[in-house]
């Protein structure tokens, strides 16, 4: 690429250091490498196969959803509806299956198309309305959660699926959501963690090697700007809502192969963890700029964190204060980066 | 292969269709001599690109515009002049598409053209430049550049921008335009404010642009800023380009301008060319003339006014 572009003698050569250093993900790679020594050292079980794959494995359905998420908040919106869905797709397809005798991938195939339809509602809503999308897709949240209880206990009487494994061709399906197809040092790398590293990459190549990606940035950096020189506005943020609804199906189908079953209020409460890995990620609350691969390493952190304290036999509620303390800074760091990649040259 | 349609449909253009770089170094130069003007639009020097007679605006029982009457033609510079209030805005929106006029009649191109949308006025080469530029300013240059009509290369699933392409196009239609930048790969925020008004001035350029209308370009910014955008409209003249400039400062017109229009209060003051309109004129008829004639003889009765009517004669 360098080799096309005539270089300005004015411009002096940057090291390939500095050049990295304004990447908007630095912050959350340089923190993901000190938890991981940190957790290493002082703990015996983290830096083994089982413990790795214990802590990926939980990165994993948490970074896709970040991703998403992130592409999202670069796009300049928010979407508190993403953790609820992850429950309400994994809950279709266990009370289709298991209640009405569906065959397990047309049930599949139908949540996908219920989640992509929640995007799409919450993104018409947004652009039609003009209503910020936090209360949007706050509305849709708790309609989402009173579906999933309610919906699920008039339909199947309790409020949890399971032995989803009697289900014809479970195994099939368990192959693409929920195995471990392979093992290091006796811990077994789950599927999802693949998928993980996959949509991170589209992600990333969607954001930086596309137009869709250049729109992205420029309806959530300025939106009238963007709408002046004939972006398609309404098209990217209604497509980055159902991108981000069909990740929350993704996910809902990891966490129901893994396991098996499906609880009522899985994801809830997730939505914010979402965020903050976008965050730490280095994407701006404002919108127009960030990353994907910082959203994957943001909940690289998570899992590390949250599994890390865990093996060091600590409270598991310090997560909760390291979350905030972590989000506080990214906020603060991200704040910083945009005002040097804003002025330096 | 090397023709400009205006891709500005927000359609991708595949990269067999990007423009001759050569060409865009090669005349970039010609622009001194005369009639041999770049323009690749097929509009020969001091044709009329645009003329309104007599053309006016209502809403409802409103009038905001009426009989006004002008040309831009390819090559020159038309300035629209007048304060606030005076239908400078009104008028750039029936150029721009952005309202249809109600009264009298506007040719574009020799036909008779009553535009209904911003569209409609892109297609057919008139391009606007708003007071905020369209810019992203988070986004580096080139992708504002392009933003819209970004280049690609590859088909389906690996459809791809077109990178170095996109860069090296920027940087030299920045430079053809006497923008000399650095690096296109810095955040256009970066920018100066007379920077960026050339980075949205370039573009338009680019992307086919037969009219340029500027929006009060020099309205938010200082001295020398102001005679750095007034350096790049001088370079679109020479492009070939009927530049439409809007002010209300005649200092920044009169230095650029071929024709001067001058609105108040919804009306025409009238419509010259350079060759009839001195400077001095300029002013005082912007100023209002007669008006200020009578505000400087109410300041003298009082006291406090009296010093300021002074000042106000020695420098009109």
């Amino acid at each position: 690429m360098a080799t096309a572009i005539a270089v300005d003698e004015r411009v002096a050569r940057t090291s390939t250091l500095t050049r990295v250093m304004k990447r908007p993900e630095v912050g959350a790679l340089s923190a993901a490498i000190v938890i991981f020594v940190f957790f290493a050292l002082t703990t015996d079980v983290f830096a083994t196969g089982r413990g790795a794959s214990t802590w990926l494995q939980q990165a994993s359905t948490v970074g896709i959803m970040a991703v998403a998420v992130a592409l999202l908040m670069i796009g300049g919106e928010f979407d508190l509806s993403a953790g609820a869905i992850t429950g309400f797709t994994g809950l279709v397809v266990g009370v289709l299956t298991r209640e009405y005798g569906v065959n397990i991938f047309a049930a599949i195939l139908i949540s996908l198309a219920l989640a992509l339809l929640i995007g799409a509602v919450n993104g018409v809503l947004v652009m039609k309305t003009g209503l910020p999308s936090f209360i949007v897709t706050l509305g849709t949240f708790f309609v989402l959660q009173g579906i999933d209880l309610a919906g699920t206990k008039a339909l199947i009487g309790q409020v949890a699926i399971q032995g989803m494994s009697k289900v014809p061709y479970y195994d099939q399906a368990k192959t693409v959501f929920g195995s471990t197809p392979l093992t290091i040092d006796g811990g077994g790398i789950y599927v999802s963690v693949f998928w993980w590293l996959g949509v991170t990459a589209v992600a990333t190549w969607v954001l930086l090697r596309t137009r869709a990606g250049n729109w992205i940035f420029a309806v959530g950096g300025a939106v009238t700007a963007a709408r002046q020189v004939g972006v398609p506005v309404f098209r990217t943020k209604v497509g980055l809502f159902m991108t981000t609804a069909g990740a929350g199906w993704l996910v809902g189908m990891l966490l129901l192969f893994r396991t098996s079953t499906v609880q009522s209020n899985t994801g809830v409460g997730q939505e914010f963890i979402y965020i903050i890995c976008a965050v730490v990620g280095g994407c701006l609350m404002t919108g127009g700029y960030g990353s994907a691969i910082g959203a994957a390493l943001g909940a690289l952190i998570y899992g590390m964190v949250n599994q890390g304290i865990v093996y060091a036999g600590w409270d598991n509620n310090w997560l909760k204060a390291f979350l905030g303390v972590m989000l506080l800074g990214a906020v603060l760091l991200n704040e910083w980066v945009r005002k040097r990649a804003e002025t330096s040259r | 292969m090397t023709d400009r349609t205006p891709p500005l449909t927000g359609k991708g253009n595949d990269v067999s269709e990007k423009p001759d770089l050569a060409k865009v170094d090669a005349a970039a130069p010609a622009a001194g001599d005369g009639g041999e003007r770049r323009d690749g639009r097929g509009s020969r020097q001091g044709e009329a690109l645009v003329e309104v007679r007599a053309i006016g605006k209502r809403y409802g029982n409103i009038i905001a515009l009426s009989d006004v009457s002008t040309v831009v033609r390819a090559g020159e510079v038309t300035c629209v002049l007048g304060d606030n209030g005076a239908g400078k805005s009104t008028f750039i929106k029936i150029l721009a598409g952005a309202h249809s006029h109600s009264d009298g009649t506007m040719v574009v191109s020799g036909e008779e053209k009553e535009l209904s949308s911003p569209r409609e006025a892109l297609d057919l080469g008139i391009a606007t430049v708003y007071q905020d530029l369209a810019v992203v300013s988070l986004m580096p240059v080139w992708r504002n550049f392009f933003l819209g009509s970004e280049l690609t290369k590859g088909l389906g699933p690996i459809r791809r921008l077109d990178i170095p392409t996109m860069k090296r196009i920027a940087k030299a239609e920045l430079a053809a335009m006497g923008i000399d930048l650095r690096d296109v790969d810095q955040p256009i925020g970066t920018l100066s404010g007379g920077e960026r008004q050339c980075v949205a001035i370039a573009r338009a350029v680019y992307f086919g642009a037969k009219v340029l209308i500027l929006d009060e370009p020099t309205a938010a910014l200082g001295v020398k800023q102001s005679g750095v955008v007034l350096k790049y409209i001088a370079a679109a003249r020479d492009r070939g380009l009927g530049v439409v400039f809007i002010t209300h400062n005649p200092h920044h017109a009169y230095p650029v301008g071929d024709r001067f229009l001058i609105l108040r209060r919804g009306k025409s003051m009238g419509d010259f060319p350079k060759a009839e309109l001195a400077l001095d004129d300029l002013v005082s008829m912007m100023a209002g003339g007669a008006e200020l004639a009578s505000l400087v003889h109410e300041l003298e009765r009082s006291e406090a006014g009296a010093d300021i009517a002074a000042e106000m004669q020695v420098d009109p």
